[in-house]
């Protein structure tokens, strides 16, 4: 379904700050996968969702969705195939636009923007029931302005966003990070019903090894811009965080390295 | 008291004329608010719809059609601006300045490589004059003909047509394209083309009203458009001091703009008509008024913010 073929990618290239990013990764998901995402800091987490969304051209390789190769397509035009909620919940919305305009902007990803109204009535119907099952009272405040909600609203609509127009494929890219441990765990496991109820295939990077083990039928680890450890099925279940931290030395020859997973 | 009659005596003119320039206000407002550029083009595409609509009346053309004409020139302008910044990669700012000295060089060329040309009001039926003003208060004309009248009608179409824009698929897009490009791309819109879009609207507005100043003084001047921002940025920002309390529509706010260039226009009429200002100095007025109304938020938030008070921090 998605296919990441040998991609590389270098950041400032020629100077001091050069950075290589992504070193001939390569990761194929399967219809209907959910993969989490851990690695140590750097290891090319995010710059592996920004390669598939297209956030800026990749060095070399290609990344085909469902067999098109997507690898030249601008950013806004990938979209209608994916679904993203950002680490930063200011990323994801408009702040001074309304939460319904928000909802309609996105139920239209990927279609031409024509001059037909912007926001019909029936659709004013169908998002306060979409709103009603996120359970955070944002169906009473439809034409609020974005900008008044909180981070974790803010990543529960921005969800609710990435999904109302179906996506081949869902990028949730460390999208609980930025939220107070309560708010991250509502968000979390609201993240898992909008996966299952749509089967959607989703890569969800987290920082949080707990959380990638318990999403999820598959786990993959970076390393350097290149997956070292990728488990699945009933291995996968059985897995704790020591056995990662270990199965994570033996394969990439060093300690795991990242602050924020290993003191969550 | 002799002055406070001369301040009287011209305020249907002020008022005229700030209507005129609220067209111009509300272009800005539509880069400077919704696009969240601050474009420079306007100083040059204001005197391009002037020049242009001035040239054409004066060749015999209908006077319509030499107001399409301007719009569609000050379009052009925008689309250049829009294709410096987004294809080129050139910083907002600085590809407006670019257009807008490249433009110094078109108007005076429309203008057959002159600094200034004239109507003459007697051989055209024009839209708006200053002669129809004296016209209307002597009977001479039906009331319709007042420029207050006509520009306010103007104002009023745009106004309407601008919401229904704004409203659209299209138009929404582009407010997202301002309010967050990240999110706007993230959610399939094209924000280059957008920009572009967004950058053509607003200079075509502009050019209309360089357009029916240029009909309302009876000539198109290399100078006419010089501080237009300074002056489009004045109007956005009374109009919202004004009436952000009371104004939450899209289309009311387009409105608060308009009034804003109105207050604007008659300020500065009573500053000239009251005291014995020499008007070299209005710009510099002009550049003060619009640098303190930017600064007052800005301070407010730095130095006059209310301390919080945390309820039941004393709990924790």
């Amino acid at each position: 379904m998605l296919e990441i073929r040998n991609v590389y990618k270098t950041f400032n290239p020629g100077t001091v700050n050069e950075k290589t990013a992504l070193d001939g990764l390569s990761l194929r998901l399967e219809e209907g996968d959910f993969v989490t995402v851990i690695g140590g800091n750097g290891a090319g987490k995010s710059t592996m969702l920004n390669a598939v969304a297209g956030t800026w051209p990749v060095d070399s390789g290609n990344i085909l969705i469902d067999g098109i190769d997507v690898t030249r397509l601008p950013e806004h035009k990938r979209a209608k195939y994916l679904g993203r909620v950002f680490q930063d919940p200011m990323m994801g919305t408009a702040p001074n636009m309304q939460i319904a305009e928000n909802l309609a902007l996105a139920a239209r990803r990927g279609d031409a923007r024509t001059l037909k109204v912007g926001i019909t009535r029936a659709e004013l119907a169908e998002y306060r029931e979409k709103l009603k099952e996120l359970e955070l009272g944002l169906e009473d405040r439809i034409t609020a302005k974005v900008g008044l909600l909180s981070g974790g609203q803010r990543q529960a609509l921005t969800l609710l966003m990435a999904t109302l127009k179906k996506p081949r494929l869902l990028l949730l890219d460390e999208h609980t990070a930025a939220l107070d441990p309560k708010t991250a765990a509502k968000v979390l496991e609201l993240s898992d019903k909008i996966v299952a109820e749509n089967k959607l295939t989703t890569l969800m990077v987290t920082h949080n090894m707990r959380d990638a083990i318990a999403h999820g039928n598959r786990l993959i680890m970076l390393s350097a811009g290149r997956v070292v450890l990728d488990i699945a099925g009933e291995e996968k279940k059985k897995l704790t965080v020591q056995d990662l931290l270990q199965r994570f030395s033996t394969a990439s020859g060093e300690e795991f390295s990242n602050d924020r997973a290993l003191l969550s | 008291m002799a002055n406070l009659a001369s301040f009287f005596n011209a305020l249907p003119g002020a008022v005229s004329q700030g209507l005129i320039w609220g067209i111009m206000a509300i272009g800005v407002y539509i880069t400077y608010k919704l696009l969240d550029v601050a474009d420079l083009t306007v100083d040059g595409s204001f005197c391009t719809g002037g020049a242009a609509c001035v040239m054409l009346i004066t060749a015999g053309y209908n006077v319509w059609l030499a107001l399409l004409a301007a719009v569609l020139v000050g379009m052009i302008a925008g689309i250049v601006t829009g294709l410096l910044h987004t294809a080129c990669g050139i910083p907002a700012i600085l590809a407006g300045i670019l257009t807008q000295l490249g433009l110094w060089s078109v108007n005076l060329a429309i203008m057959g490589m002159k600094a200034n040309q004239s109507l003459n009001v007697a051989n055209h039926e024009l839209l708006v004059s200053l002669r129809y003003l004296q016209d209307v208060s002597k009977g001479e004309r039906p009331f319709w003909q007042h420029p207050i009248f006509v520009a306010a009608l103007f104002t009023l179409a745009l106004v309407v047509i601008l919401y229904w824009f704004f409203g659209t698929e299209l138009g929404s897009s582009i407010r997202a394209t301002g309010a967050n490009p990240h999110m706007a791309r993230a959610q399939g819109i094209n924000t280059n083309f957008n920009i572009v879009l967004g950058l053509m609207i607003s200079n075509g507005l502009v050019a209309l009203s360089g357009a029916l100043l240029a009909q309302y003084q009876s000539f198109a001047d290399i100078n006419m458009g010089r501080g237009a921002i300074v002056i489009g940025l004045a109007a956005v920002i009374i109009g919202e001091v004004v009436f952000s309390h009371i104004f939450h529509n899209f289309g009311l706010k387009l409105i608060a703009v308009s009034i804003g260039s109105i207050i604007y226009y008659v300020v500065i009429q009573a500053v000239v008509s009251l005291s014995e200002i020499n008007t070299n100095y209005l710009k510099l007025i002009s550049a003060l008024i619009v640098a303190i109304f930017l600064t007052i938020p800005y301070w407010k938030g730095k130095y006059f913010a209310k301390p919080v008070k945390r309820g039941g921090s004393s709990h924790a």
